[in-house]
């Protein structure tokens, strides 16, 4: 666990954040770029020295202001991979991975080089890679040192967008199979939802937010920070059953069950379902004849009014589901908090992509 | 009119001993300077880069006399070195040996300079997440990036050294067999009558060192690119 409490000035900018991260999930230090993401891991790392505060990770002092206390970050035994992968260019693959190489039963390089497949880049020289390549390689390398946090600044900015979600996989087995305590910046929502368990919200060096994914973003106060485009409720879910006639997948939730089309999921995955705020649209009263497979009954708990002619409202259908309805809408079926009505949400409209599983889908149970 | 004489030879091999000896002692020194240069902030940087590069501006004599007054027997450093260790620089090979450092100096450091200015400090930052302390990371990382650079300098400095006549004539005058290098022998040469014959085998040799230096120099260079 990281317990982190800091205050730093660097001329006009001031960064305050103060949070904990649960051991082996994935923390996600989300926000916009210059909101102080990458300043706040490299405090971690012991890059940069904060001006007050203090880091604890697993009990150990790493920085402390009033008791003087800052380990270089050569002793912090915290792994670090960084945006641009910072292999060194002078060293094959294999020498690059044994750089920082501490012993660890669990962390053996064989293991390591089978889980990350760098078995075929080991002779390699880093110039020769391709950006993700170079990422699973800085990863090895960060794992090889033996870290107890892992620390992940933007490790998809620098590939190929659709690259990315060749990473992502091996993101996750970090989670799940070696339950890597990770933190990971990160500006894409979609990333978030997928990784992370834990979210802290940064805008202009401000901690704005901090909770569980799925918690954070059915917030509506927040939605101007979590990506106005993207908002929507994120749901946790288990895939009950799988339609392969239509391509449908049965995914079970507080609020019932949601079929989503796309490929088929194992049954029992635990799934994290991203539901944006403009696929879902409100309906008094029973629909009858639609096209749309889902339809959940509901209660508005909240209703968020902004400059624009859009409104967005939660509603409670067993767990939060947000609609993103103009303003006259909301007029004419006279939508107001407390009032009963139906939610529609289009079974083509969900990203395929965030039906990956989370880390829940490792636990048992 | 090829063949050389005891005391050509001698030349040269004083040449070789004095040159390399100024790029042995120089370039550890000039790795720090360099790295001082490049890497810290501090009042009186201006002051230390003008300094290094004195000797690039000063005309050699000039350079020449102030060795004399400091490292003469008589002066202040001199006296030291003699008193403290019974050393001798001042009309020695080892006095020619600094008269070339330190005219080559310059050179050296603005030669890997350039190269640490090349070195990426994120990668150092990156080293030293994974556990390598300061020093470990300067050997491991920062001294084999910086090592063509140093190896240009270090070429560029033994040249300079070779054809040092200036400073080595004022400071440690034209000793045959103690002081007088290649070009100091050249010199003595021209001026004595029918000397001309072997000023020109003096003058050949000169220029085979030096280009033999410089291909050496593409080798290794070659070479380190290949292995970094």
């Amino acid at each position: 666990m990281l317990q982190l409490d800091i205050r730093h000035r660097t001329g006009e900018f001031m960064l305050d954040a103060e949070f904990e991260t649960p051991s082996g999930s994935i923390t996600a230090i989300f926000g916009q770029s210059g909101a102080g993401k990458t300043t706040l891991v490299n405090m971690i790392a012991g890059l940069i020295k904060p001006s007050e505060g203090h880091i604890i990770s697993d009990g150990h002092t790493l920085f402390h202001s009033e008791q003087s206390i800052d380990v270089p970050p050569e002793r912090r035994r915290i792994g670090y991979v960084f945006q641009e992968g910072r292999l060194f260019p002078h060293m094959d693959v294999r020498r690059n991975l044994l750089y920082g190489h501490r012993k660890n039963p669990v962390l053996e390089f064989g293991q390591i080089a089978v889980l990350l497949d760098l078995e075929p880049l080991l002779e390699r020289r880093p110039n020769t890679l391709s950006g993700g390549e170079r990422q699973r390689v800085a990863i090895g390398r960060a794992l090889l040192s033996n870290p107890n946090l892992l620390l992940m600044d933007e490790p998809l900015a620098s590939i190929d967008v659709q690259r990315r979600g060749e990473i992502l996989p091996f993101i996750e087995r970090l989670r799940d199979e070696l339950k890597m305590t990770i933190v990971y910046v990160s500006h894409a929502v979609e990333e978030v939802i997928r990784l992370a368990d834990t979210m802290v919200i940064l805008s202009a060096g401000q901690q704005a937010a901090v909770g569980g994914v799925e918690e954070l973003m059915s917030r509506l106060d927040l939605f101007p920070l979590t990506g106005r485009f993207e908002a929507g409720a994120v749901l946790a879910a288990t895939c009950q059953g799988y339609d392969a006639e239509y391509g449908l997948a049965e995914l079970s939730f507080a609020g019932g069950t949601l079929r989503v089309a796309g490929p088929e999921i194992d049954i029992g995955t635990r799934v994290r379902v991203h539901i944006r705020a403009r696929d879902v649209s409100l309906m008094l009263g029973r629909p009858e004849l639609t096209s749309v497979l889902n339809i959940f009954e509901g209660t508005v708990v909240e209703i968020a009014e902004t400059d624009s002619p859009q409104v967005d409202v939660r509603l409670d259908i067993g767990s939060p589901l947000i609609a993103r309805i103009t303003k006259k809408s909301m007029h004419d079926l006279n939508i107001r908090k407390g009032v009963t009505l139906h939610a529609l949400v289009k079974a083509v409209a969900i990203d395929r992509r965030s039906l990956q599983g989370t880390n829940a889908a490792s636990r048992p149970g | 009119m090829w063949a050389l004489s005891a005391v050509e030879t001698e030349a040269i091999g004083l040449s070789l001993k004095v040159a390399l000896w100024a790029v042995l002692v120089s370039v550890p020194l000039g790795v720090f300077a360099a790295w001082v240069l490049a890497r810290r902030h501090f009042y009186g940087h201006a002051l230390l880069n003008g300094i290094i590069h004195l000797p690039l501006v000063l005309p050699p004599v000039v350079l020449g006399y102030l060795l004399l007054v400091l490292l003469g027997r008589q002066g202040p450093l001199g006296a030291f070195l003699f008193d403290t260790f019974g050393v001798t620089v001042a009309f020695t090979w080892k006095g020619a040996a600094i008269a070339s450092g330190v005219m080559a100096f310059p050179l050296l450091v603005r030669a890997i300079r350039l190269s640490y200015e090349n070195v990426d400090e994120r990668l150092e930052a990156a080293a030293r997440t994974l556990g390598a302390g300061r020093i470990k990371v300067f050997r491991t990382i920062t001294l084999p990036l910086i090592a063509p650079g140093i190896l240009a300098g270090a070429i560029l400095a033994f040249a300079r050294s070779l054809g040092e006549f200036g400073a080595t004539i004022t400071f440690v005058s034209n000793i045959p067999g103690e002081t007088r290098t290649l070009p100091l022998a050249i010199f003595a040469e021209v001026q004595s009558p029918g000397g001309e014959d072997a000023a020109i085998r003096l003058v050949v040799i000169s220029a085979a060192i030096a280009l033999a230096a410089l291909i050496a120099s593409e080798y290794l260079a070659r070479r380190l690119g290949r292995k970094g």
